[in-house]
């Protein structure tokens, strides 16, 4: 953090400030400040988004194409054995929940699960952490959990989305699905209506998907910041600040332990979601 | 906190993941977990087979054991027999040679005594001789009387 204002408002900015850069005037650059970032407009990357999370998605994709590549049908052992146990969870789930066959919605409910789990993760990172290895190459802000960001849970509920029509479409044809959108629950005489029930129903599904995986991890990564602020107001050996800096460490363990239980829920049920979603697109109204 | 281009490019990144875990990731692994489950299953079935086997095979070696029992009574059953038979023709045997012995015994004890009997009638001879000879007390020319000498002895 910036060593200069050490108030809790600038704490908390800096820390929910991405690395957002963008080529200005031929030359790249990175914001420093919240105001700059937003002058910056939509033609603009963040940069630790980005960066994160495409480690992380190689990450997963090193880790399970080697086991795939050299997996066994004989005993399993070791990481052949996790990797396994989340695939065949992955599996059941979508068994449980996708009523047609495709060969899509396994890998990509598999793709959606690990990859959001491994970004929700970064939150169990110590959020002052990441600043001892940024702040000595010169770059001012880096948030490391891509899912608080909404660029990337609203990047993956496009995703979605865009494989609902697709399906959709694909599944029912075009006439069929605007025929779905248009012609019920009202018939045809009710179309405005029927067109404006659907179209919120159709919209709901990826901003559904992104806000609520953005939401519970922005809140979740809020609540860390400020646990933090509380050891931040260290001063000396006084009963206050000392009962600050304990009730930190006591309060982000437990914070951190209830994580545990969110980031793979929130994993899961963007994984969910999107498996019912496609089922949806795949069924035959009426 | 703003929404930019970022978003556009989580959602190539977010296609391409899924892509190559489609492509490179699932199906090997759900290959590798079919052929397993196939296994397992050939195994189970394999397992009950070697299980039916292995009863068939005890009926059948009790079966077995049940007639070899009969065959070795059976056997036994003839070798008694058998045994029994042997004593007897050895008892016939040795009847026969036994009688065949008392006969050859008899004959030689009959040819002892006869020879005996001779043996004594020459000594007869003589003594009757000596004693004659004695009892007339003069010599008898036995060449004289050797005819009637041994009438006599023929007729002892």
């Amino acid at each position: 953090m910036s060593t200069e204002d050490l108030t809790t408002s600038a704490y908390i900015k800096h820390h929910l400030q991405n690395l957002t850069c963008s080529i200005q005037e031929g030359h790249f650059h990175c914001a420093h400040t919240a105001e700059e970032a937003k002058a910056m407009g939509f033609w603009a990357i963040n940069m630790d988004t980005i960066l994160v999370s495409l480690l992380l998605g190689l990450m997963f994709l090193f880790l399970f194409s080697r086991v795939a590549k050299n997996i066994s049908t004989g005993v399993p052992s070791g990481m052949q054995n996790f990797v396994e146990w989340v695939v065949e969870f992955i599996d059941s789930s979508v068994r449980g929940s996708f009523s047609g066959r495709s060969a899509l919605v396994a890998p990509l409910a598999l793709s959606i699960f690990a990859w959001i789990f491994l970004m929700n993760l970064m939150d169990l990172v110590p959020i002052d952490y990441i600043s001892l290895i940024t702040q000595p190459l010169g770059i001012g802000h880096f948030k490391l959990v891509p899912t608080t960001d909404p660029n990337a849970t609203i990047g993956m509920a496009i995703g979605v989305f865009l494989l609902v029509l697709f399906y959709s479409i694909k599944v029912k044809g075009l006439g069929g699905f605007v025929g779905e959108l248009t012609l019920q629950p009202f018939g045809k005489f009710g179309l405005p209506v029927n067109l404006f029930l659907e179209g919120v129903n159709l919209i709901a599904k990826p901003v559904s998907l992104a806000l609520r995986l953005f939401g519970n991890m922005y809140a979740g990564e809020m609540i860390f910041i400020l646990i933090a602020i509380m050891g931040a107001s260290w001063v000396s050996f006084t009963f206050t600040s000392t009962l600050l800096f304990s009730s930190q460490i006591i309060l982000s363990l437990g914070w951190a332990i209830f994580h545990i239980l969110i980031v793979t829920l929130q994993a899961f049920i963007f994984m969910t979601l999107t498996i019912v979603y496609l089922d949806m697109a795949h069924q035959e109204h009426h | 906190m703003n929404i930019n281009a970022t978003l556009i490019g989580q959602t190539i990144m977010f296609a391409l993941f899924v892509w190559f875990c489609m492509k490179f990731v699932w199906p090997p692994i759900m290959a590798a977990l079919d052929a397993r489950n196939k296994r397992i299953a050939d195994g189970l079935a394999a397992a009950e087979r070697g299980k039916n086997d292995l009863a068939l095979a005890a009926k059948r070696s009790a079966e077995l054991l049940r007639e070899a029992k009969e065959k070795v009574a059976e056997i036994i059953a003839l070798g008694d027999k058998r045994a029994s038979e042997i004593v007897e023709e050895a008892k016939a045997q040795a009847k026969i040679e036994g009688e065949r012995i008392v006969t050859a015994a008899k004959a030689e004890i009959e040819q002892e005594v006869f020879r005996a009997r001779e043996h004594l009638r020459t000594q007869v001879s003589a003594v009757a001789l000596a004693g004659a000879g004695k009892i007339l007390g003069r010599e008898i020319d036995a060449k004289a009387h050797n005819d009637l000498l041994d009438k006599l002895v023929a007729e002892i």
